[in-house]
């Protein structure tokens, strides 16, 4: 029962609560890393990892530190400097004992502190799974998965926009935001599947 | 002063910042240099159409006028609070923990302000949702604490606050009103189309905020006949990526017109 659940959590947060697509979390590193294929993946692993971990970070610190003395109102604050420090700590922990993967991530870690979509995730955590560790947890991962297939496909159609001749005015951002636009629609079409 | 005039032609909004302080640096007396900044903020680096910060909230909350007024509002609060504090505290911070430290103080004000709007406002904090406490991770605060409070006087870091404000409220109440009168027919709840036309709800939807956005860019593009420079976090000052020795460069860089 409890693995259809995180199914269901996971797939409607990836494809129909698309975070990038659907619900504009994670704009920026979305329309600044999509570029070239090799950064977007660079980016997606490192926003799946921080927003995993701090999906499990701050739901703990919610339950065992914010709840019991009735400081909910300190969520925004403690989730942000929570989400800083273990940003902080990954680095360091990936430098020391994942040299490879730090390698391949480890630029794109300082950027994620100020990712709205790892606040994002953990305030949504606090209002739809408060109760459960494991949804929240999975609810975070999907969501970094989702991230990576929008920002996969999205540097795809921007390799393919490169060789278009776009009139001047649309040229740049206006261009890429409209077909940010078109990709989003087309995840539309994933509405309904869990009615 | 011909110096800033070649940067902003070559680098477009995004790096306009070292050219514009200085302008008003040597501009006259304090009030016209105060207005000078909060001009800037204003037009010549609206945050939304010429830096591109903070394209979460504007695409979000933009489904109608009034939202877009409420977020406006919260996140000019936050900005003028924190540009005067971090004005005031500027010289007791030491440099390595700026970024946490800065993030401390907004992320106080985003509560505040949090906390008001679900006491009085209730249907605008439903409205808006999240979106209030992630003010917090609005790069247009961020960037205006690392870029101009921690260098600047309290007014002037106040009036910079207020004119960045006053030009990310302008741009929502621009999107806003554009996506309210195409998905529903209506400005700010008044009727102006009387039926005439079934409204296309698509732009009340997701894709319709992309699609918004990219056509006001445009059309600003298309008058100023300036393009935006930079896209997303490249156009975020902070660069937050950056080791000390690459931000350095990248102050060199931004001399020279900033696109990087």
């Amino acid at each position: 029962m409890i693995v259809r659940d995180l199914g269901i959590i996971a797939l409607s947060t990836i494809l129909v609560h698309n975070f990038v697509l659907s619900q504009f979390l994670g704009i920026c590193p979305f329309l600044g890393v999509s570029k070239k294929l090799d950064t977007a993946l660079g980016m997606s692993g490192a926003v799946i990892f921080v927003m995993t971990v701090a999906s499990a970070v701050t739901w703990l610190v919610n339950r065992y530190l914010l709840a019991p003395n009735s400081l909910a109102y300190m969520q925004t604050i403690s989730f942000i400097l929570v989400i800083a420090a273990l940003v902080q700590f990954i680095e360091i922990l990936m430098k020391k004992f994942m040299p490879p993967l730090y390698n391949a991530l480890g630029i794109y870690l300082p950027l994620i502190t100020t990712n709205c979509a790892v606040l994002g995730v953990a305030l949504l955590n606090m209002r739809d799974y408060p109760d459960s560790l494991a949804r929240a947890t999975v609810h975070g991962l999907a969501g970094g998965l989702g991230f990576m297939l929008a920002l996969v496909l999205f540097a795809g159609v921007r390799e393919r926009l490169e060789l278009c001749d776009v009139p001047e005015c649309l040229e740049g951002l206006p261009i890429t935001l409209i077909s940010a636009g078109l990709v989003s629609l087309s995840f539309f079409g994933f509405q309904g599947l869990f009615a | 002063m011909s110096d800033n005039a070649e940067n902003k032609a070559a680098g477009g909004g995004a790096s306009g910042s070292a050219g514009a302080l200085d302008a008003a640096n040597a501009g006259g007396s304090a009030g016209a240099n105060l207005l000078t900044v909060f001009r800037n903020g204003l037009l010549d680096e609206n945050p939304t159409f010429r830096l591109i910060l903070g394209t979460c909230p504007t695409l979000a909350v933009t489904t109608s006028a009034v939202n877009g007024v409420g977020m406006g509002l919260s996140a000019m609060a936050v900005l003028i609070c924190s540009n005067i504090v971090i004005s005031l505290i500027r010289n007791l911070i030491p440099d390595t923990v700026r970024i946490p430290a800065f993030i401390t103080v907004i992320a106080g004000f985003v509560t505040i302000v949090d906390l008001l709007l679900h006491a009085f406002v209730p249907s605008l904090y439903s409205a808006l949702g999240i979106f209030i406490p992630l003010i917090v991770v609005n790069c247009i605060i961020l960037a205006r604490a690392e870029m101009f409070a921690c260098k600047n006087s309290v007014a002037r870091s106040a009036a910079d606050g207020l004119g960045m404000g006053v030009g990310f409220t302008a741009a929502l109440i621009l999107i806003g009103s554009l996506r309210e009168f195409l998905g529903n027919g209506t400005i700010f709840g008044i009727d102006l189309t009387q039926r005439l036309f079934s409204p296309a709800a698509l732009m009340l939807l997701p894709p319709g905020g992309f699609l918004a956005y990219g056509a006001v860019l445009a059309v600003i593009n298309k008058v100023t006949r300036n393009k935006t420079a930079v896209v997303g976090c490249d156009a975020c000052p902070l660069r937050c990526g950056m080791k000390d020795g690459e931000r350095a460069g990248l102050a060199d860089a931004r001399g020279n017109g900033g696109a990087v």
